[in-house]
Parts: C-alpha cells; sequence; structure tokens
C-alpha cells in the first residue's frame, strides 16, 4: 500500500506538466502583474528540476501542508477539512442504499432462478448500469424535487442526522447508490448460485426447513467474499460517480471542489484533491483485505 | 554432499557432438509475502553424458524425474543453473542469443504434445517454414519448395499446408512438428517423447519416421521417453534417469543385457519380453516418486532400493562412475 | 483470484480461442434474445453515425430564432433548443461524436494496455513488476478523478479528452493481457518458436497476441459503453466536447437549466446514451457467451 501511495504521488506531482504554457499565468489570467505571476511560479517551483519540486512537494505534503490555493490564497488542506465530510457521507450513504438494494434482491433472484423476480432483477440491473449518473440524476430533480416537491432541489442540510439532512441526501445518494446497486444484484445473485448449488446445501435443503435456514446463513457468509471483493472494487466507482453527482446536485464535497479547482486551474488544489481520494480508495482496499480474513479464516496474510 | 555430484565427461563416447558436464537446473519456487526465493526443484541436478555424432541415446526415467527439463536446458531454452553444454567441442554454456543463433540451426526439437506445439492461429505450412524464415537466408521460392519436400518427406500431402493444426489427428500434427524441426537441416535433435500422446496404433509409424529420416539426414538424437521398451529399438545407448540425475549409461543391448542399478533393474522387469513372462522376477517399484525440492540424502533412490546395503546408501552419495566399457553407474553396490 | 476475475470480466481465454475455432461464433451470437438485441441495436447504431446527415432532418447546428424552444412536433420529433435547433438531429449527430470519440479512445487504450500487457506477460520478472505495479498506482485513483486532472490541467476539449480517458482505461487491458499472454506462453508453440530463433517481437506478434486476442475483443466491446458514458460525463462537466457541438453530455449539459419547462432537450439525448449503451452491453455479453459457452457472466 505505501508503496502505491508513493507512485500516487510520483504521478500526481507530474501531472502540472501537462498544463500547456505557463500554468501560472493560466492560473492567474492575461492580466495579472508580473509580480504575481513570478510569485505564482517560484511557489508552484515551475522553474525547479522535476525531482527538486517533487520532493519538496513531498515533505510538505508529508508534514500536512499541501500549499495554498492559487485563486483564494486560502491553506488547501483547510478546503479539504471543510468538504471532506459532505463527500464521505455522501459516499456512505450511497454505499449503504447499494446494500440495501441489492443483497435482498440478489439472494432472491437466486433462490427464485428464473422467477419473474430474477428477470426483474436482470432488467433493474441493465437499466440502472446503462443510464448516465447525471442524467439520472437530472430526472431524479425533475420529477421528486420539482414535480412532486418531496426532496429539495439540491444542496446539503446545516444539521446532522436529522429529517432534513437526509431529506437533502436523499436524492443524489440514490442517484449513485442505484446504478452501483444494479451490478451488485447480479454479482450477489450468481455467487450466491454457485455457493447454492454446491452439494452440502442441495443435502440441507432435502432435508427440511430448519436446516434450510442454518445452511443459508452459512451460504451467506460464503457468498459474501465476492462480495465484499467487489465492494472493494466499488469505492473507486462510488467516488468517480459521487463526483458527478456533486456537480449535478451543488453537493458541497470534495468532487464539486475538485471540478471548479479544475475549471479554475488551482493546480495545488486539483493535486491535493486527487491524492485524497487516492487515500480513499487505498484504505477501503485495506478495509475488504481484514474483512476477507473474517469471512474466511482460510485466507491469512503471511 | 559434492562428492560425485560433479562427475566427468571422460570420452567414452568417440567423436561425441554434444558433451554435457556436471549439468544442473533449478527452478525458483517462490512464496511468503516479498514472492522471495523458499527454495529451489532441483529438476536437473548434476547430469553428465555425451552423444556420439549421428547416434541416438535414449533418456529414459519416470515422469517428473527432469528429463523434459534435461532436454530444453541441453539446447539453451532453460537457461542452466550450473555445469557446461559443449556442442561439437564449442562450449555454448555461456553463448548469447545472437551467438546460439548459429547453433539453433543445427539443434532442433520435437514435443511431447503435438496439439500444444502447433500455434492453433497458423497454418500447417506457416507452422513448418517459421524456422526457415528465422534461421535461414533462403529466398520464398526455396522455402516454398523445400516445405513441399518436407511434407511428403514426412508422410503428409500438400493438401494439408493450408490447414489449421486443429484440422489434423494427433499423427499428422506429429508429422507437422518433425517437419518444422528438420526444416533447416539440423544434425542434432532433442525428441522429448515424441510418441507418447499418440495412439498406440500411430506410435510405431512415427518412430519408424524418426528412424528413417535419422539414415538419410545423418541426425544425432537424443530420444526421450518414459518407456524403454520405446528407446530400444531406437537408441544405441541408453541414459536411465532418476531424480534429476543419471542412474545408468549403457550401450542399448548391454543395459538389457546386465543392467547395474537396481533402479534400472525395476524399470527392465516391468517391461513386457518375448517368451514365457516369469512373474517372480518382476520387481515392483514401492511408494512414489519423492519431491525434487527436498530428495533423500546420499543416494536417492535409497527410500525404493531393493538393494539397500546399509547406511552407506543414506549417507554418501554414490559416485557416477565407469563400471565396464562405456558403462557408467551410480550406485554404492559396485563401487 | 477472484479479483481478477472481476477485472477481466470473466473472460475464460481457453474456452474462447476453442469457440472461435469452432467459427460458428456469429451464429450463436444472435442465437440468444439479447444478442439479436445488440446487433440491432448497434447495427443501427453505425447506420444512424454513417448516414447521420442523411438521417437528420436538420442541420444540428443551425439556430432559428423563429422556432425556439419547442415542445416535441412532427416537425421536429425531439423539440428544439433555445436557439431554435433541433433537438433531433442533434441527438442524431451525436452518434457520431459517441461512437467516433469513444472507438478512437478504445483504440489508445487497446494500443497502450495491449503492448504493456504484452511485455509485461512475455518479459515477466522486473518488467512485468514495474508495469504491473505502475497499474495498481493507476487503479488507486478513480477513474473519472484521474480523467478530470487530466483532461482539466491539459485545459479541456477534444484532445485532452482523448489523452485522458486513454489514459486511465489501458488499465484494464494490461491485467487482462498480461494474464492471458502468461497462460499462452505456456504452450509448446512459443517453446518451439525460441528454439527456431524467432525473434521476441515476432513471437509477441505471430504466436503470443493472436493467441490472446479473443479476450481482448470481447472486453473492448464491453468497455466501449463504459467509454462512451465517461465521453459525456466529462462533457457535461465542462470538461470535454464544448457547445456547440451536438455531443449528447453536452447537450444535456446544455439543457440542464431548462429541465423545469423544456425538458425535451436533456431528456433525448440520455435516452439516446442509454440505447448505446445496452446495445454495445448486450453484443459483448453475447459474444462472450458464443465464445466461451460454459462461462456465464456475473454481469
Ligand atoms: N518451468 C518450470 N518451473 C518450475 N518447475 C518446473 C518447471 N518445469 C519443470 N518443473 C519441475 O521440474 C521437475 C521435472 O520436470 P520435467 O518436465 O523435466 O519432467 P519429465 O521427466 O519430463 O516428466 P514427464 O514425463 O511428465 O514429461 C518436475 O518436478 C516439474 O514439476
Ligand atoms: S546406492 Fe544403495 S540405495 Fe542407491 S541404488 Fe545403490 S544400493 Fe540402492
Ligand atoms: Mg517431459
Amino acid at each position: 500500500m505505501i508503496p502505491v501511495l508513493f507512485g500516487v504521488t510520483v504521478i500526481i506531482s507530474s501531472l502540472i506538466y501537462l498544463a500547456p504554457g505557463d500554468p501560472a499565468r493560466a492560473a492567474l489570467g492575461n492580466q495579472a502583474d508580473a509580480e504575481a505571476i513570478q510569485e505564482v511560479r517560484a511557489d508552484l517551483g515551475v522553474d525547479d528540476p522535476i525531482y527538486v519540486r517533487y520532493v519538496d512537494w513531498l515533505t510538505d505534503v508529508l508534514q500536512g501542508d499541501m500549499g495554498t490555493s492559487i485563486v483564494t490564497g486560502e491553506p488547501v488542506s483547510a478546503m479539504i477539512a471543510e468538504r471532506l465530510p459532505a463527500t464521505l457521507e455522501l459516499s456512505i450513504v450511497a454505499m449503504l442504499i447499494t446494500f440495501i438494494i441489492a443483497l435482498p434482491l440478489g439472494v432472491a433472484a437466486a433462490v427464485r432462478q428464473y422467477s419473474w423476480l430474477d428477470t426483474g432483477s436482470m432488467i433493474f440491473a441493465i437499466f440502472w448500469l446503462s443510464m448516465p449518473s447525471f442524467w439520472l440524476g437530472l430526472i431524479l430533480i425533475f420529477l421528486f424535487a420539482v414535480q412532486w416537491q418531496i426532496f429539495p432541489i439540491s444542496g446539503r442540510a446545516d444539521s446532522f442526522l436529522t429529517l432534513e439532512w437526509l431529506s437533502y441526501l436523499a436524492l443524489p445518494a440514490f442517484a449513485i447508490g442505484a446504478r452501483r446497486a444494479g451490478l451488485l444484484t447480479r454479482l450477489m445473485r450468481s455467487s450466491m448460485l454457485e455457493i447454492i448449488n454446491e452439494d452440502y446445501i442441495r443435502t440441507a435443503k432435502g432435508k427440511g426447513i430448519g436446516s434450510q435456514a442454518v445452511v443459508y446463513t452459512h451460504a451467506m457468509k460464503n457468498a459474501m467474499i465476492p462480495v465484499v471483493t467487489l465492494v472493494g472494487l466499488q469505492v473507486p466507482l462510488i467516488i468517480s460517480g459521487s463526483v458527478i453527482i456533486e456537480i449535478v446536485f451543488a453537493w458541497p464535497g470534495l468532487g464539486r471542489l475538485l471540478v471548479d479547482s479544475v475549471l479554475r486551474r488551482d493546480y495545488p488544489v486539483v493535486q491535493a484533491i486527487v491524492l485524497v481520494y487516492s487515500c480513499l480508495v487505498l484504505v477501503a482496499n485495506l478495509a475488504v483485505d481484514v474483512s476477507y480474513t473474517y469471512l474466511d479464516p482460510r485466507i491469512t496474510y503471511d | 554432499m559434492k562428492r560425485g555430484t560433479e562427475s566427468v565427461a571422460d570420452g567414452t563416447v568417440a567423436d561425441p557432438i554434444l558433451e554435457v558436464e556436471g549439468l544442473r537446473k533449478y527452478f525458483p519456487i517462490q512464496g511468503g509475502i516479498l514472492n522471495r526465493t523458499v527454495g529451489n526443484v532441483k529438476a536437473v541436478d548434476g547430469v553428465s553424458f555425451e552423444i556420439g555424432d549421428g547416434k541416438t541415446l535414449g533418456l529414459v526415467g519416470e515422469s517428473g524425474c527432469g528429463k523434459s527439463t534435461l532436454g530444453r536446458t541441453v539446447l539453451r531454452l532453460h537457461e542452466p543453473t550450473g555445469g557446461r553444454i559443449r556442442y561439437r567441442g564449442t562450449d555454448i554454456t555461456d553463448a548469447s542469443k545472437a551467438e546460439l543463433k548459429r547453433y539453433r540451426r543445427e539443434m532442433q526439437v520435437i514435443f511431447q504434445d503435438p496439439a500444444s506445439s502447433l500455434n492453433p492461429r497458423l497454418s500447417v505450412g506457416k507452422i513448418i517454414r517459421e524456422p526457415m524464415h528465422s534461421l535461414t537466408d533462403w529466398s520464398r521460392e526455396k522455402r516454398h519448395a523445400r516445405t513441399v519436400e518436407l511434407v511428403e518427406e514426412v508422410g503428409l500431402g500438400t493438401e494439408h499446408l493450408g490447414r489449421a493444426p486443429h484440422e489434423l489427428s494427433g499423427g499428422q500434427q506429429q508429422r507437422v512438428g518433425i517437419a518444422r524441426a528438420l526444416s533447416i537441416n539440423p544434425r542434432f535433435v532433442v525428441a522429448d517423447e515424441p510418441t507418447s500422446a499418440l495412439d498406440v496404433s500411430v506410435q510405431a509409424s512415427i518412430l519408424n519416421l524418426l528412424n528413417d529420416l535419422q539414415a538419410e539426414y545423418d541426425l544425432t538424437f537424443l530420444l526421450i521417453s518414459h518407456d524403454l521398451s520405446v528407446v530400444r529399438h531406437s537408441a544405441d545407448r541408453i541414459a536411465v534417469m532418476y531424480l534429476g540425475k543419471l542412474a545408468e549409461v549403457a550401450p542399448t543391448d548391454r543395459l538389457f543385457e546386465s543392467p547395474k542399478h537396481p533402479y534400472t533393474k525395476a524399470l527392465l522387469s516391468s517391461v513386457p519380453r518375448a517368451g514365457p513372462e516369469r512373474m517372480e522376477d518382476r520387481i515392483l517399484l514401492e511408494g512414489s516418486v519423492p519431491s525434487p525440492e527436498n530428495p533423500p540424502s546420499g543416494c536417492r533412490f535409497h527410500p525404493r532400493c531393493q538393494e539397500y546395503i546399509g547406511p552407506v546408501c543414506e549417507e554418501d552419495e554414490p559416485v557416477f562412475e565407469e563400471v565396464a566399457d562405456g558403462h557408467r553407474c551410480a550406485c554404492h553396490h559396485y563401487e | 483470484m477472484l479479483r481478477e476475475r472481476i477485472r477481466t470480466a470473466g473472460i475464460n481465454l481457453k474456452g474462447t480461442l476453442r469457440a472461435i475455432r469452432d467459427s460458428k461464433v456469429p451464429a450463436r451470437v444472435v442465437q440468444s434474445n439479447a444478442g439479436l438485441l445488440g446487433v440491432a441495436l448497434t447495427g443501427t447504431l453505425i447506420l444512424v453515425a454513417v448516414f447521420a446527415p442523411e438521417v437528420a432532418p436538420h442541420d444540428p447546428i443551425a439556430q432559428n430564432y423563429d422556432a425556439t424552444n419547442q415542445p416535441p412536433s412532427l416537425e421536429h420529433p425531439f423539440g428544439t433548443d433555445r436557439f431554435g435547433r433541433d433537438v433531433f438531429s442533434r441527438v442524431i449527430h451525436g452518434t457520431r461524436w459517441a461512437l467516433g470519440l469513444g472507438i478512437s479512445i478504445l483504440v489508445f487504450q487497446i494500443l497502450l494496455g495491449v503492448t504493456l500487457g504484452l511485455v509485461a506477460g512475455y518479459y515477466g520478472g522486473l518488467v512485468e513488476a514495474a508495469i504491473m505495479r505502475l497499474v495498481d498506482v493507476m487503479l488507486a485513483i478513480p477513474g473519472i478523478v484521474l480523467a478530470l486532472a487530466i483532461a482539466g490541467m491539459m485545459g479541456g476539449g477534444i484532445f485532452p479528452l482523448v489523452v485522458a480517458l486513454a489514459a486511465v482505461g489501458w488499465r484494464g487491458f494490461a491485467r487482462l493481457v498480461r494474464g492471458d499472454v502468461k497462460s499462452v506462453m505456456e504452450d509448446e508453440y512459443i517453446e518451439a518458436a525460441e528454439a527456431a530463433a524467432v525473434s521476441d517481437v515476432r513471437i509477441m506478434l505471430r504466436h503470443v497476441l493472436p493467441n490472446a486476442s479473443a479476450s481482448i475483443i470481447v472486453y473492448a466491446t464491453l468497455t466501449l459503453p463504459a467509454v462512451i458514458l465517461q465521453v459525456a460525463a466529462l462533457s457535461f462537466l465542462g470538461m470535454g466536447v464544448n457547445p456547440p457541438t451536438p455531443e449528447w453530455g453536452a447537450i444535456i449539459e446544455a439543457g440542464r437549466d431548462q429541465l423545469q419547462t423544456e425538458w425535451w432537450i436533456s431528456t433525448f439525448p440520455g435516452l439516446a446514451i442509454m440505447i448505446t449503451v445496452i446495445g454495445f452491453n448486450a453484443l459483448g455479453d453475447a459474444l462472450r457467451d458464443a465464445l466461451d459457452p460454459k462461462q456465464s457472466r456475473p454481469l
């Protein structure tokens, strides 16, 4: 994980070389005076050799200093600290929604294979998966906020864990979660099927209801292993989804800050946000690896 | 431990085309968090032999004893871990890729599994021409002419040239493999169990084909088999391999008449012989082949040996040495 | 192993090759309903893209201030936008942008991913370790985030969009190809080629790659819809194709503020994206099933 993170920092710090022309001028605009540009250039380390720039940046980041925004002059870490909770909140609730939809549906589809429920879940999955999430977001706003006025159009509540909080969170979290639930439902179904068809389950099925219940609990646990794997793979996807959904719903999270900063050419902010997102992914991967050992005692990391 | 592992090629074979000395090939076993090497599969562990020009050396042994690895290492298809390989007097153990290219023209290989040894996406003609393309400067016309000549020589027809390998039978596929190996007129060919994947009915015809081709092209063969009866009719000399080492080498007739090594005797007793079978003569090999990762101490055959002569077998490794003219054996019984 | 299976979309190389040799693949693809749907949808889309000027009744860019914000009608099946442009014609021309950009990006992804995966699998050792580490690193950065950062740093527009999505999407191909190459390398015809001193490049291109290509085709078909969605998303965010170009994501973004009143502007391009994605997914699924009947998709 550490070497990967190290690699991520190398990629992030080389992003600035993609900028055409003078990054300082690009950020400040053509009217900026020469002095301000020179200052920003020095701050960005544009004139230093690559490795000096990289080492400087990395030492700063390791000390918790992510630099200051070129545009607002604010410390980047403060900007991120302000936005991160909103993104975490949205992603976690989206993940919960994914599970709440996908687990029961996937299991039901497997147990009643080829029933209307199975077909229905398949169509459901294809439907959500093929929908652009930003478009889904717009449709949700149109229907639930404008037409029926059940939920607010956009933004985030000031309160936490209240009904108001939930009403603001509902649509964006659903827009991310429903899409991911499509895939998870199908995976849950096929991994459940694989296990149901194993011999010991078949035997138990023949024996009657009591043992069935026991075995299905056991089957669920086994079926969770591929699901947990998928969760690990979902995290970057949920994050990717949240970036766009934050824009659609004017959600004051990291994703919006990223898009705004990209549009404003605010390089230090962009670099820092990419780094934070990558850390989220790596931490999630680590959590997945740890939960394997709980789900399957045979897996050990020696 | 060291004693006896590296016997010396002592010129028992006149006019050798290939001399192998103390050849070793270990495959590292990776494991642990950092994928460190935690051990070695000692597939070939100190093997010495020579092959006379135009002769056939038969190499026999149970499955997994390292025959294929030996054959491939001799051709430098595997990088040797230790030892020396001399081809026509030149040491090719450390030859560079560019230098090797010269020898590739003279050294070829026929594989055990004809289906896997032919690229399924190429036609038979293209498969046969490949070595000519990379190893010769022959013109296109010459390559095509030679291909036609070859398919006929190996018992196929020109109608097969455009076909894909999977459209041929196993025997036909092996003929394609033989044509490919012979396309550039090699002098030395490793034939790695060329018949073991084939139906019994076609095995003999492939062996006969190899014999005919040997006579015609003056070829030298290293003929690998797990079956003594396969090499008996083709080989001038036979080497018996056990767990990465040679147990015995002798001229074919001599090996069959007076085998020395207990392992050879066991192998021979399982070969069906003409005449009334005498059951009491059969020696059954007990147990399975130990792992080449962790071979038994002393003589590697001792856990299964029926002539075990005492602690010396477990403690000292027997020297691979001459017991009679052109006959070498590694057993304490015959020191 | 399971992770590997999910990442490589469950494609079974050896089974696939066997099926190709049977060469009943096209017949098998259209045998299933999904396959038929996939072929029909993608076929239609390609035709529409090629003949967009003939299919579209109006110029997709021409403004007409006498007919702004008109609801769907016979004259304008998808209505008009605030500049009086015919949304139907814009959506039709959008097919060109979606398929054109999607396929170009896919080609770059394949070139990069296949080359690196091939080299990694063929040479193994340190080369492989380095390439696969790079893949791990790239996988740690969420796709859209990296694409946004790259496209944004480069200033936005079509070329940066292509570069950004190619840079993000090659990872999957590299992983897939590297695994397949390692399995192909176990076949003896590779050793036969080495014994004939065939050069590395020729072995890779003539022996390894053709035998690893079946799964690349399936994976590419399944990746195309994802790329099309990404193009639309980046354009929606203002980091891709810009108005007045009739790109679906850009059209949706332009109609976003009018959703309450002129719902048709954003709705129809969204449906077009859905249809495209469903079509290519169905085709990819059917292809995989046809190439390897035993392997069913976890979706
Ligand atoms: N590339 C490799 N990597 C690791 N181990 C290997 C490799 N090739 C062979 N081995 C091991 O080396 C030993 C000898 O294998 P080899 O294929 O040479 O035996 P063989 O005598 O040809 O057997 P067979 O009759 O089955 O062909 C075996 O234990 C095998 O598992
Ligand atoms: S050395 Fe001993 S154990 Fe080995 S073969 Fe000879 S008698 Fe048997
Ligand atoms: Mg072998």
